[in-house]
């Protein structure tokens, strides 16, 4: 009885959360099936949940660091990075959990570095990141000098390819970084001071919140998401390319913030970003099929960013 | 000027305004004469604003009479009220930031000529009113350049040139310092001279006993009385508008404090370059040690300091132990709690709930394996605190934002019992906090002295720090003026100390 009375709050309390956005995506299916049949089909719907996999895992580092009030531009670089990291393990004759080991790390030091300079020497991230953009981008080309370097390991090029239990490793992967990353952010208290430091920065100081170490990690936590989506691309493409990701924080930040994570700190969920990161999914896949031209595809997408934020804004308003 | 009856200007008898079933004001009665400085006294929420905003056209009596100059006063809107001659400055800044001081204080009433404004004309009228009033201010100056106080005096400038016969200030000297306060002092009395009646709102009582004629107290909504200024005494107004004696206020010590006891905390000579200077003090389990000084004589500094959120010389004891704290978090697990001035910004976060901001500083309290939030036992503490403290909340979920100032201080305060503090110091825990929430929070001090908590109480508010205090420390110029206690703590000598008249 009480049961039942709980899951229904929690049933509203999800609905008025994220029924805009949620909405914004079935609509969205709605108007693409009724110009193409093919596209509300299962094969085409887990189609979109491995192109959409790079993006949506991107963004679950790119929540936390939001959520502090924080922003990372090196996300696409480090993809790039990643891959290339990867590639060069295999270069040197390394194995598969070397590789991957030595590439996570990477992804690791990359944040530790963009978090080390926003902390501590308290420039904003914006900047810190941009120049890491660049820096990382261009580290990206040192081994090969601009060419793309191919990817033979087995086990590597799986992941993008094979399945398990019938589901793509890919979205294996996605789902589990999902469910660790929603429990973190809700259930540990490592979630909570994040929350509270992005909703006030000061309060948490006072309050005895380790405010540096907690960004530092969280610019990690965005590092390795970044290498994870590296690898994903990287297997898929049997290779690292020196453009690799090239724009894709700018995708990561419109998923977060599609999902309702605010840009003032302090508010989001990785539901949400999950939703988000489905929307961007179906609009480039949806706009794909109709073969609609990459410009329009630009402009449409910016478009519906714009409306879908507004509704969700425009909701949440009325609620008050 | 004579006090004859005839003098009256502005009176009002037996004003009633209901808002739906709420009665904001009930009988309410005033008497304003002409040339005359008339004090409204109450605490928040007393009614005085209501009050106000009738008199200035935004709300309309329910019942009740108000004459002007003999007439009946109803004005339909604020433009009305300054037609009828009744100016209002209201506290919260009104000005265009982008605008210039001139076109700020001729807003809507710019001199014109074929249908352009007039930028001659304009200047030249801004600088006679400005003129006439003594301000030291440029009127071709942009408003946004200008400092809060300027920004204050431009708009007092403001609601007087609209020739008014009754000018109603409300607290206009909350952001100005003493001189500039004086230049506002000054242009009242040329306002008296002049016959103007002059309604004023203030709650700092040496100002309200220096410039008032008359003194009318009103709390909840009705009249109490009404005194000429020689008549009364400001215990005696503290207890009018609060309806309790000042002994009623501040509740009585459980027990004195046992003074061969060694000090939980001690500071020796603590300096802090161009902050504070030599700052020594000890403070005892369940004692509770007064900290006084006017604004900027580095109270807070020094507290800050202790709590490892800035760097200092000298040393800190704990329980006989030199401690020297990095960041907050080393002062909480050595168990000291520090109650921040500025709720808003240190204290709370206030698009969290309730219970977050509650469990905040004792998160590792509620944290089990892994990380994991032990939910269960978090909810448990909250909702016990809200008990305790009794804050009026809908629910533990509610943002803390969403309550009134008193409940949101109670949170703070929340806050650091649940870390169990050893030293705890509270740095103007009672600061825009209504009386009864005031006194809860004395109760609660109290409490916490009685169960062996060492309480740094840092307040502006003299009185506060007569009646909670067992021993004052009065801080000037950043440094320790004098320690006071027993017979020796009297305003007089308090304020001897802090303004550095002492003998």
């Amino acid at each position: 009885m009480t049961q039942n009375t709980e899951t229904k709050a929690a049933l509203v309390r999800a609905l008025k959360q994220y029924g805009g956005i949620f909405l914004s995506l079935v609509m969205l299916c709605i108007v693409f099936s009724f110009f193409n049949p093919r596209f509300m089909t299962l094969i085409n719907f887990m189609n979109i949940l491995q192109q959409v996999a790079v993006i949506a895992i991107a963004a679950f580092g790119m929540t936390w660091v939001i959520l502090l009030g924080e922003i990372d531009l090196s996300v696409g670089s480090i993809i790039a990075v990643a891959g290339m990291v990867g590639a060069q393990c295999f270069a040197f004759g390394m194995g598969f959990v070397p590789a991957i080991a030595l590439t996570l790390l990477a992804g690791a030091l990359m944040g530790m570095l963009n978090g080390v300079l926003t902390a501590k020497l308290l420039l904003p991230s914006f900047i810190v990141t941009v120049a890491t953009m660049g820096i990382y981008r261009g580290m990206v080309s040192l081994p090969t000098n601009g060419a793309p370097a191919m990817i033979e390991n087995e086990t590597w090029t799986a992941i993008g390819t094979e399945s398990f239990l019938g589901l793509p490793i890919i979205i294996w992967v996605v789902a589990v970084l999902f469910v660790v990353n929603q429990i973190a952010l809700s259930k540990t208290s490592f979630g909570r001071r994040a929350y509270l430091t992005g909703g006030n920065r000061e309060a948490a100081v006072y309050s005895g919140i380790k405010v540096d170490r907690l960004k530092i990690l969280i610019f990690m936590i965005s590092g390795v998401m970044a290498a994870i989506s590296g690898i994903l691309l990287s297997s898929r493409l049997f290779s690292a390319q020196t453009n690799a990701g090239m724009s894709y924080e700018l995708d990561a930040i419109a998923a977060a913030v599609l999902g309702g994570t605010s840009l003032a700190g302090g508010v989001g969920t990785m539901v949400g970003t999950l939703i988000g990161a489905l929307i961007i999914g179906v609009m480039n896949n949806g706009m794909n099929m109709l073969s609609v031209p990459y410009f329009y595809q630009l402009i449409v997408k910016g478009l519906v960013i714009l409306i879908a934020v507004w509704l969700d804004v425009r909701a949440k308003q009325a609620k008050r | 000027m004579h006090g004859s009856a005839t003098d009256t200007i502005l009176k009002i008898t037996d004003v009633t305004k209901s808002f739906g079933q709420v009665a904001a004001l009930k009988g309410m009665r005033l008497e304003v004469r002409r040339g005359r400085v008339h004090t409204l006294l109450g605490e928040n929420g007393a009614g005085k604003s209501t009050l106000m905003k009738i008199l200035a056209g935004v709300h309309t009596a329910t019942s009740g009479e108000i004459t002007l100059d003999g007439q009946a006063y109803r004005p339909a809107s604020p433009q009305d009220a300054a037609s009828l001659g009744l100016a209002i400055v209201f506290q919260e800044l009104s000005l265009c930031n982008n605008l210039t001081v001139a076109e700020n204080i001729l807003a809507t009433r710019e001199p014109r000529r074929f249908g352009f404004i007039n930028d001659k004309a304009l200047v030249a009228q801004a600088r006679r009113i400005v003129a006439d009033l003594g301000l030291p201010i440029d009127v071709t100056e942009k408003v946004g350049n200008l400092s809060i106080a300027q920004r204050q005096l431009v708009e007092i400038a403001k609601g007087l040139s609209h020739d008014a016969e009754v000018v109603i200030l409300d607290e206009p000297t909350s952001s100005l310092s003493d001189s500039e306060a004086e230049i506002l002092f000054a242009i009242i009395a040329r306002l008296k001279e002049r016959g103007v009646a002059i309604i004023y709102i203030s709650h700092r009582m040496e100002e309200i006993m220096r410039l008032s004629d008359d003194i009318t107290v009103i709390r909840d909504g009705e009249y109490v009385s009404t005194h000429a200024r020689e008549e009364v005494t400001i215990e005696a107004l503290i207890a009018l508008m609060v309806g309790r004696r000042m002994d009623e206020i501040y509740p009585p010590a459980v027990h004195a404090v046992a003074r061969d006891k060694a000090p939980v905390l001690s500071v020796e000579r603590l300096t802090r370059e161009g902050e504070f200077q030599d700052v020594s003090f000890e403070v005892r389990a369940g004692e509770i040690l007064g900290f006084f000084g006017l604004v900027g004589s580095g109270r807070s500094e020094v507290m800050n300091a202790i709590f490892g959120m800035k760097n200092a010389s000298g040393a800190v004891r704990l329980n006989g132990e030199v401690v020297r704290f990095r960041s907050p978090d080393e002062a909480i697990a050595r168990r000291v709690g520090f109650v921040t001035e500025n709720r808003k910004e240190e204290g709370l976060v206030l698009g969290h709930s309730v219970e977050w901001n509650i469990s905040m500083a004792a998160l590792g309290d509620f944290t089990g394996g892994f990380g994991f939030i032990r939910n269960g036992a978090e909810r448990a503490a909250a909702s016990a605190q809200v008990g305790n403290l009794s804050i009026k909340t809908n629910s533990l979920d509610t943002p803390s934002g969403a309550l009134s100032g008193g409940n949101q201080q109670k949170i703070v305060i929340a806050k650091w019992l649940l870390t169990r503090p050893r030293v705890l110091i509270l740095d103007e825990p009672t600061r825009g906090v209504d009386v009864g929430a005031k006194f809860e929070i004395y109760k609660i001090i109290r409490q916490l002295a009685a169960e062996g908590t060492a309480i740094l109480l840092i307040s502006s508010d003299l009185p506060e720090v007569l009646g909670m205090s067992d021993r004052v420390v009065v801080m000037h110029e950043g440094a320790p003026g004098a320690t006071l206690e027993g017979p020796d703590l009297t305003p007089e000598t308090i304020m001897a100390h802090a303004t550095g008249f002492q003998s």
